[in-house]
């Protein structure tokens, strides 16, 4: 934490040498080896490294791929072709990358329903929570463009339909949402000049996703991980030093992901797209059945279960606007939910609405699909805004283990030294 | 009178001149950076396209592209137009252009009816143009993407589509040709 004194010694004069001007051996060494990890810390705490994985794996391919795709509306689904058929090594890589996508996503949710569960947002780490937020709306953004680039008929009209979500604005000021779309089409329907940009902007968004992560990393390094009893710190018994402790354990995690992420470049790469976007950009027509990559089917069927355009649009934005106010909305004075009899169980509903929703997201906008929709988009919005602040308020937690120590090794191993009443919001809230 | 007590005092006013030009300078400067994503000259140049209605048969339609965008022609039958006339105008969800059937073709070709065929919900390409194709509840044009269901006059009746489908500028410059933008 950052309060800590630096316990690196430079082992060499050469070290010594460098310590004295620029020291990054130390802030590596503080950061990331003598680092304070709590010692309970499950495999859900495994993710945070794997995202890191993922964030440099898509840079690293994606170079890759920059250096051999066309950017234009004319050779753009031939390159991507080209580099599934000729370039060397070029299926493998474009795998990596296209299923690498899925697989940060699919961590990034788990990533996401972990701070959710055990309470991450919760002070002091509204900062850190807020810039997680921020790296996912970026994260969305770029694969959002990425899909774009192989320039096939779901890309194509993905992009028109999402674009367009924009001239819903044209029902708040008349004319102002035509302009914004033109201005992001750069014309008066997508077309190259669209996908040109669009290629920039998928080159640059990592790297802003890149600077958001080390913002995210310092502020958990200010706050101290949190864990699954939602305990701070208080003795030394408490943690362990991340290398080799956590760092072990996150390998052990990161290896079993890549096991699945590899299952599925070598054997089902295509699995998690859609096969309309093997049959190049047509403008001229709409496939019958228009649905965005997974990860956005379940903010696609809000979008869908609202009746109004401009309405439906902004259910869609809200959902993941109402992720930044989380802090504020959970009124609860403990943060793991393993300690709240009933906020379990619609942390558990929220899941299964999330669920749902994905599933809705894929079939078509009539009947009974359109009613489930309007139930689950309700209940998520009810989770956050209703849920959240009142159960806060009227539960009453289960009793809480007295330090981390106790709670891994049991009652008579907790070691006081020297703390009496323990001090913080989440000392005994039961007895409140 | 020392120069501290004046209110504001010189240095006050030079920054303040300072800042004022540097925000109106950098606020300049930002405008080429977001203009230059804006159509370019190219793209705006009004291109107008001919088209010749002669081979399109009562029933049949036909897309021709216009600015990038399809547009629909379709020679419609009497009982189409007769369907369309029908509708009385409280009955159009479009409020803000609730247009009768008469105001959205040139009179004396009441049969020709042009549109622009981007769904006004989220810029789909309705079906309705080929024979085989569905043309929604109303007999005109069904878009699939999020199931909006427009008229023989290209107004939409039910579905997300907040729009009628966009009729652009044209003439008739012959009795069987229409110049289009
Ligand atoms: C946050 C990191 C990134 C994400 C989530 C991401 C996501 C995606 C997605 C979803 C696609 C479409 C894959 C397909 O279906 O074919 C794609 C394509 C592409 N990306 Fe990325 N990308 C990332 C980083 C990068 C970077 C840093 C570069 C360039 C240096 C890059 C270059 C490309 C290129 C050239 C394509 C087109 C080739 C293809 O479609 O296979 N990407 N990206
Ligand atoms: S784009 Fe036509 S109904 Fe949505």
């Amino acid at each position: 934490m950052s309060n800590h004194v630096s316990s690196y010694k430079p082992l060499s004069p050469m070290a010594k040498w460098w310590d004295d001007r620029l020291p990054i051996a130390r802030l590596i060494h503080d950061s990331f080896v003598e680092f304070p990890t709590p010692r309970n810390l499950n495999y859900l705490w495994t993710f945070g490294g794997i995202l890191s994985f993922c964030l440099v794996a898509q840079i690293v391919t994606g170079l890759v791929l920059a250096m051999h795709y066309q950017p234009s509306g004319a050779d753009a689904f031939n390159s991507v072709e080209r580099i599934r058929r000729d370039v060397n090594f070029g299926w493998m890589i474009r795998n990596f990358h296209a299923v690498g996508a899925s697989m940060f996503f699919v961590a990034v949710y788990i990533h996401i329903f972990r701070g959710l569960y055990y309470g991450s947002y919760k002070a002091p780490r509204e900062i850190l929570w807020i810039l997680g937020v921020l790296i996912f709306l970026a994260m969305m953004a770029t694969a959002f463009m990425g899909y774009a680039l192989p320039w096939g008929q779901m890309s194509f009209w993905g992009v028109t339909v999402i674009t367009n979500l924009f001239s819903s604005l044209d029902g708040v000021i008349p004319g102002v949402g035509t302009a914004i779309v033109t201005w992001l089409w750069g014309g008066f329907s997508v077309s190259g000049a669209t996908l040109n940009r669009f290629f920039s902007l998928h080159y640059l968004l990592p790297f802003v996703i890149m600077g958001l992560v080390i913002l995210h990393v310092w502020a958990l390094h200010v706050a101290g991980q949190n864990n699954p009893t939602g305990l701070d710190l208080k003795h030394k018994s408490d943690s362990v030093p991340m290398a080799p402790y956590a760092v072990m354990k996150d390998a052990v995690g990161l290896f079993a992901f890549l096991i699945v992420f590899a299952w599925f470049v070598f054997f089902l790469p295509d699995y998690l797209g859609h096969a309309d976007n093997y049959i190049e950009a047509n403008p001229l027509v709409t496939p019958p059945h228009i649905v965005p990559e997974w990860y956005f089917l379940p903010f696609y069927a809000i979008l869908r279960a609202i009746p109004s355009k401009l309405g439906g649009v902004l259910a869609m934005f809200g959902a993941i606007a109402v992720l930044f106010f989380v802090p504020w909305l959970d009124t609860s004075r403990v943060r793991s939910t393993k300690y709240r009899p009933i906020y379990r169980w619609f942390f558990w509903l929220f899941v299964i609405s999330c669920l749902a929703l994905g599933y809705l997201g894929a079939k078509p906008a009539d009947g009974i699909y359109v009613f489930w929709a309007r139930v689950f988009t309700f209940y998520y919005f009810a989770h956050f805004l209703i849920v959240m602040p009142i159960v806060g308020l009227i539960e009453t937690p289960k009793q809480l283990p007295r330090s981390i120590t106790e709670d891994v090794l049991g009652p008579d191993k907790h070691t006081g030294g020297g703390m009496g009443i323990p001090a913080g919001a989440a000392a005994a809230p039961e007895k409140r | 009178m020392a120069a501290e007590t004046e209110d504001p005092n010189r240095r006050d006013v030079l920054v303040m001149t300072a800042n004022a030009f540097a925000a109106v300078g950098g606020a300049s400067l930002l405008w080429p950076f977001i203009h230059q994503m804006n159509p370019d000259a190219g793209a705006q140049a009004l291109a107008s396209i001919e088209v010749d209605l002669a081979p399109v048969k009562e029933g049949q339609a036909i897309t021709v592209m216009w600015r990038g965008k399809p547009l629909f022609i379709r020679n419609r039958t009497k009982d189409e137009i007769a369907a369309a006339r029908k509708t009385a105008l409280a009955e159009l969800p479009d409020v803000v252009e609730p247009a009768a059937d008469t105001a959205r073709v040139k009179a004396g070709k009441e049969n020709w009816l042009v549109l622009v065929g981007i769904c006004t919900h989220l810029g789909c390409i309705p079906k309705g143009q080929s024979l085989a194709d569905t043309k929604g509840d109303f007999g005109g044009w069904f878009c699939p993407c999020h199931g909006s269901h427009y008229d023989t006059s290209g107004r939409i009746r039910k579905g997300p589509a907040p729009r009628n489908l966009d009729v652009p500028p044209y003439e008739f410059v012959s009795d069987t040709k229409i110049k289009i933008g």
